[in-house]
């Protein structure tokens, strides 16, 4: 058999942090490859080099057998490597079509021929099973269904090496399983996939082979099929990693969070959020269960005071906080992780210092008289940066934009922990996160259960939900359609709660 | 990067030194420096004018332009003293047209009090204090008499009473305009109606196209406009109301503006006639007197009867009866039988 | 894409812009050895080409004096684009600072130094007025600020002269500014006997610089600014008080305009004037700011450079180069920082080829990019 792709002895040195240290990577034609690592552990860098948007400072590519050098990204588009990024690049208002041809028009008489590349685009879609219609808006379809457009672009400009870069970040579960039967097609028909991953799950379903990387260096290549998704993730993180969160039986205590049929507006003026109540004791964590638009975040958004609530009421301790400011709420008990982190969460531009003493900035030790206190604030960055193993290119001064997405969580986390805050509001914390992250971060948000925080956990991903909470509040059209313990509950009664079919408000203490 | 570096450095010694060896420093010729207002040296007006008149002092001289005399344009009015410092110590004669390089004219003869300067529009200057700056002044009352007389007698021929004025902006030079075309015009027809708008603004032609407009729909028949940059708006309007057949005519300010009033396929103009200043002169004199120096500070003032103000010799667009009583009014002027106040108004 | 940094971005510019107009001057056909000269004379007095000229402070003077007003526009506009707004009203608050200097310098009676120290504050105050207008819609009505600065750079135009000539006395003869201001008020020239106009007004642009630092470096206030700036909606959600934020940056983006204005008339001329149109020196501020990277340092620097290129208008001419030259190199390094990717471009080019010699060399440590 012969290689697709040899990347030999890889190294890739930036001011500060070596991000590939002779790595290689072999993916065998006709084969499903897959690139394993947590965030940060080079995979982004190394196929940034095969894409030629980087120069390796040392190394040899081999395409085909056949040295080269990918000065730029057309280079490798014309050594047929095609990339499906993560955030598609699409034009909204163009159909499928307009936008696969996009740079490639064909024409005829100067005009472009727009029925032979419909045709084209349907026969590509026939051939590998994508189902995609040709004459579709793009803002009229589907997620799932915009990628496989990327992946009809690569197709179309005949790409047979296919690079997808975390494809399924944001498919939903039969999506996934959707894109999994492509690749399998693709592969059929004689293409090379290497898939970027860290979902072991997907790995297993789809590929044939793993390369696993960790901090910037080559663990191995293995078979997927002789080895285990508990080996793979110990090769990934170095360590052995459990996928349950091991914890105690939960011991409530008094009423930290009361949330009174409470009322609220989306921005387009409709309920969001109907007479919505549910209480959340010290030392607990109530997971909120739901599919995304169900209101969870206009629920969220009226806690935290980003949005104004139509009536009801939140207690914070006994305290109503809905008429509050945020920086008032903020300072009467409540910590959050926000869903997006990068807009809401951390100010990207910053560096990771500043981001440490966003709530604090203007409170003793940090500012005194007005003025920062920049000794302080280094060696309270320096604290949380050990505390947390929060990793970065260039320690507390790095700018938070170019960390990797868990260590960026990791730092919100450790913020917001940090403030020691009765209420601890947690939305989507693991989103986009590898396992070793996941891990710690849940081991963490039950650290601060046991320390007798309130604990309201707000995720779309049932497993996370069933992971950790110990009593689980659904949320279907606005309203609360479920309340139960964990431990009297599956996951089929879960998702017929979230699917609304059934109502069930019984675990009420 | 670095092999263009090298090319235009190359270049640039060649060009150099090819331009050095050309020109010989120690010519004994003298030199001229002249300084524009914000309005630049293409103003159509003061600037360009009295420029004019010192270029035409030296090319009859046989000065090399550039070298034996330059202008230097001003961007704003910060700019005034560092470009007549500049100058200072280096030229014979600096120039500078308009009242507003008062202020910079003093401070740069409080430091450089040797240097001779020329300076149009200015007169409060201390005659005493500052020896060597030479201050020209018009007696625009007279000139603007009569366009006044014009204006009037081409409104009596059409059977109208109305005629309008333009000013700039109000102060004491600028109103001893007003002060002569009223005079001129009620010396025609006492119940003639004038209108009056002050644009305060040099140099919109946005602005003086607006109050000619206003003017002519209340039935002004003839505008005379003292507004410089301004006043090209009048003059455009003006053009476009005869191209669409109105009958409508302007009287230009500074220099013989016709050029600036044609329409149509170019042969006709709306401009009746100009009130001349010959800020030119006024260059052209002490350029001469520095070369042939005789120059002398203080003020020095250029009347209808020396010919530093008046009108065109050619009028295409002015009847010979108008053309008369002007020519009336201008020897009643010169002989003294009538005199022009340069502040009036009306009873 | 790697990161260059700004200050190499914007060397990198201003260098370009020089070749520009060097290279224009000589396709023009013009002696570009008079350019250097016309540069260098602007900067030190010496003139290449006659070193028997006498060498006199004058053109550094003017040089600096050029730098003033135009240091502190740019700090203002850099304020404001700390905090994520434009400051585009300059020019209204440059001249509602003016005039208000003017007033305190014609109408009050006070001592000398306290006297312009008093008229330099009403200048700040009146253009922190001007800011705040657009600041307080911004931030609570959501207006877009660049509109409102853009109207109340005209309000500005017409209320000044309306105000200069309704309430101040007006010089008879030319009706055309005020009398001269108050001997007390005055900004003195710092070298009473060389003919450049360079006055105590440049320990205000020192002082703004400073100022400029240490609140937006130092202070929790800058902190909590530059967070608006980067990401309003993250500062929003820390709990600050993004709104008044956005009000106060443009108050304070105001008062340095308005300082610009005071300093202009109390040091450099003296009376109040009834404008007809702008100065420009507020639009000035936004390649100052631009080129500067928006931080003091960077600001002082291209504040000087810019104050040179039009220091060197003069003697440009007198040197027989067009002044547009120099306003040519200074729009090509405006374009050229507007539209980074060409300069980051070029940089690359210049770095690819280092990268690969380090390949073919195997070395292990790779180029100094940041």
């Amino acid at each position: 058999m012969t290689y697709a792709i040899e990347m030999l002895n890889i190294t890739k040195d930036f001011p500060g942090i070596r991000a590939n240290d002779n790595v290689t990577l072999r993916v065998k034609e006709n084969t499903v490859h897959a690139l394993l690592g947590e965030n940060g552990a080079g995979k982004s860098t190394i196929m940034s080099i095969l894409f030629g948007l980087y120069q390796p400072t040392s190394g040899i590519i081999k395409v085909r057998g056949k040295e080269v050098t990918i000065s730029n990204p057309n280079v490798a588009n014309d050594l047929g490597i095609g990339m499906v990024h993560q955030h598609f690049k699409l034009v909204d208002c163009f159909t499928v079509t307009e936008n696969i041809i996009l740079g490639k028009e064909p024409t005829k008489n100067g005009i472009v021929d727009i029925k032979s590349a419909v045709k084209k685009v349907k026969e590509l879609s026939e051939l590998y099973g994508l189902n995609v219609d040709p004459n579709a808006k793009i803002r009229d379809i589907t997620v799932g269904m915009q990628q496989r457009v990327e992946i009809l672009k690569m197709l179309y400009r005949n790409a047979d090496i296919l690079i997808f870069d975390e494809p399924t970040a944001v498919l939903t579960p039969q999506e996934i399983h959707e894109l999994m039967h492509i690749m399998r097609n693709l592969v059929k028909e004689g293409k090379t996939i290497l898939l970027i991953t860290h979902k072991l799950k997907e790995i297993k379903e789809a590929a044939d082979e793993c390369t696993v990387l960790r901090k910037g260096k080559y663990i191995g290549t293995v078979d997927v099929k002789t080895t285990s998704e508990q080996e793979m993730a110990t090769m990934m993180v170095g360590r052995d990693v459990s996928f349950t969160v091991e914890k105690s039986e939960a011991q409530p205590k008094e009423n930290i969070l009361e949330i009174k049929d409470l009322n609220v507006k989306d921005s387009k003026g409709l309920y969001a959020v109907k007479n919505f109540s549910l209480n959340v004791h010290a030392g607990e964590i109530l997971g909120l269960a739901g599919i995304d638009g169900n209101g969870q975040t206009e629920l969220v958004y009226a806690l935290t005071g980003l949005c104004k609530a139509e009536s009801g009421q939140v207690l914070l301790k006994g305290k109503d906080i809905l008429k509050l400011p945020i920086k008032k709420r903020l300072d009467s008990g409540m910590a959050h992780v926000p869903e997006d982190r990068h807009k809401h969460g951390l100010i990207l531009d910053f560096t990771l210092k500043e981001n440490f003493v966003i709530h604090c900035y203007n409170k003793p030790p940090f500012s005194k008289h007005g003025i920062l206190q920049p000794k302080v604030i280094d060696e309270y960055a320096d604290k949380l940066i050990e505390q947390f193993d929060v990793r970065s290119g260039q320690g507390k001064d790095t700018p938070a934009r170019s960390m990797s997405g868990g260590n960026q969580q990791k730092a919100i986390i450790a913020r917001e922990i940090d403030r020691s805050c009765d209420l601890l509001l947690v939305v989507q914390p693991t989103r986009g996160l590898d396992v070793g992250a996941i891990e710690y971060i849940h081991k963490r948000i039950v650290e601060e259960r046991d320390k007798g925080r309130a604990i309201l956990l707000v995720s779309f991903e049932l497993d996370e939900i069933m992971n950790l909470s110990d009593r689980i509040a659904v949320i279907h059209d606005g309203e609360l359609n479920g309340l139960v313990y964990r431990k009297d509950t599956d996951e089929n009664e879960l998702g017929l709660m979230m699917a609304g079919s059934i109502k069930k408000v019984e675990a009420v203490i | 990067m670095k092999k263009i570096l090298k090319v235009a450095l190359a270049a640039m010694m060649t060009v150099g030194l090819a331009a050095c060896s050309g020109t010989t420093d120690d010519t004994a010729s003298v030199t001229y420096g002249f300084v524009t207002d914000t309005g630049g040296i293409n103003d159509r007006s003061f600037n360009q004018t009295s420029w004019e008149g010192l270029k035409r002092y030296c090319e009859e001289a046989g000065l090399v332009e550039n070298q034996d005399y330059s202008y230097v344009i001003s961007e704003k009015e910060s700019d005034y003293v560092p470009n007549l410092t500049g100058f200072a110590g280096q030229r014979d004669l600096i120039v500078a047209a308009g009242y507003l390089f008062e202020g910079a004219i003093a401070e740069t003869a409080d430091q450089y009090p040797e240097q001779k300067m020329l300076i149009i529009d200015v007169e409060s200057l201390d005659v005493d204090k500052y020896t060597n700056v030479q201050q020209a002044v018009f007696n625009e009352h007279e000139g603007s008499y009569l366009v006044g007389v014009a204006a009037a007698k081409m409104a009596e021929k059409a059977g109208k009473d109305t005629v309008g004025f333009i000013i700039g902006m109000e102060s004491e030079t600028m109103n001893k305009f007003w002060a002569g075309y009223q005079q001129g015009v009620y010396s025609v027809n006492p119940n003639m109606t004038i209108l009056y708008d002050n644009v305060n603004d040099f140099s919109s032609q946005e602005k003086g196209k607006a109050a000619a407009s206003k003017q002519y729909d209340a039935g002004a028949y003839v505008i005379y406009h003292a507004a410089g940059g301004s006043g090209m708006g009048a003059i455009s309007e003006a053009a476009a109301r005869r191209e669409a057949g109105e009958d409508v005519w302007v009287i230009g300010v500074d220099t013989d503006q016709y050029e600036y009033g044609k329409y149509g396929d170019g042969t006709q103009s709306a401009v009746l006639t100009s009130m001349l200043k010959r800020v030119d002169t006024a260059a052209y004199n002490a350029a001469k007197a520095v070369a042939e120096g005789t120059f002398e500070g203080g003020i020095v003032r250029y009347s209808l009867a020396d010919g530093g103000v008046g009108i065109p010799d050619e009028n295409p667009n002015m009847p010979d009866d108008v053309r008369e009583a002007v020519d009336e009014a201008y020897n009643a002027i010169k002989d003294g039988t009538v005199t022009v106040s340069e502040t009036y108004v009306k009873e | 894409m790697k990161k260059h940094s700004q200050l190499k971005i914007s060397l990198v510019a201003v260098g370009v812009g020089f070749l520009f107009a060097f290279l224009v001057v000589i396709v023009a056909g013009r002696n570009p050895l008079n350019l250097l000269a016309a540069i260098i004379k602007s900067i030190s007095g010496f003139n290449i080409l006659r070193p028997n000229e006498p060498v006199t402070l004058v053109n550094t003077l003017n040089w600096l004096k050029y730098a003033v007003p135009i240091t502190l526009t740019g700090l203002s506009v850099g304020f404001a684009y700390r905090t994520g707004l434009f400051n585009i009203g300059g020019e209204g608050q440059i001249l509602v600072g003016g005039t208000a200097a003017a007033a305190v310098g014609l109408l009050v009676d006070l001592p000398p130094i306290i006297h312009p120290i008093v008229c330099l504050v009403a200048g700040a105050l009146a253009g922190a007025v001007w800011g705040m207008v657009p600041g307080i819609l911004k931030a609570y009505r959501k207006i877009n600020e660049v509109v409102i600065c853009i109207m109340m750079n005209y309000i500005g135009l017409y209320a000044t002269s309306w105000f200069t000539r309704a309430c101040l006395p007006i010089d008879p003869a030319t009706n055309a500014r005020t009398i001269d201001l108050k001997e007390t008020a005055v900004l003195g020239k710092v070298f009473e006997n060389v003919p450049s106009l360079f006055n105590w007004g440049f320990l205000v642009a020192i002082i703004g610089i400073v100022v400029f630092w240490f609140i937006m470096e130092k202070t929790t206030f800058g902190y909590s600014l530059r967070a608006t700036g980067f990401n309003m909606e993250g500062a929003r959600f820390a709990g600050m008080k993004v709104e008044k934020n956005v009000a106060l940056s443009m108050m304070i983006s105001g008062a340095f305009c308005g300082l610009a204005g005071a300093v202009l008339i109390l040091g450099e001329f003296g009376y109040g004037r009834i404008q007809t149109s702008f100065d420009n020196f507020g639009f000035d501020g936004i390649s100052v700011a631009l080129v500067g990277g928006s931080n003091a340092i960077g600001i002082l620097l291209s504040g000087l450079l810019f104050g040179l290129l039009k220091s060197a208008s003069s003697n440009l001419q007198m040197m027989n180069i067009p002044k547009e030259v120099s306003e040519l190199a200074q729009a090509v390094i405006i374009y050229l920082i507007a539209i980074q990717y060409v300069v980051i471009l070029l940089l690359d080019k210049f770095h690819g080829k280092k990268d690969k010699k380090l390949i073919s060399e195997n070395t292990e440590k790779g180029d100094d990019q940041l």
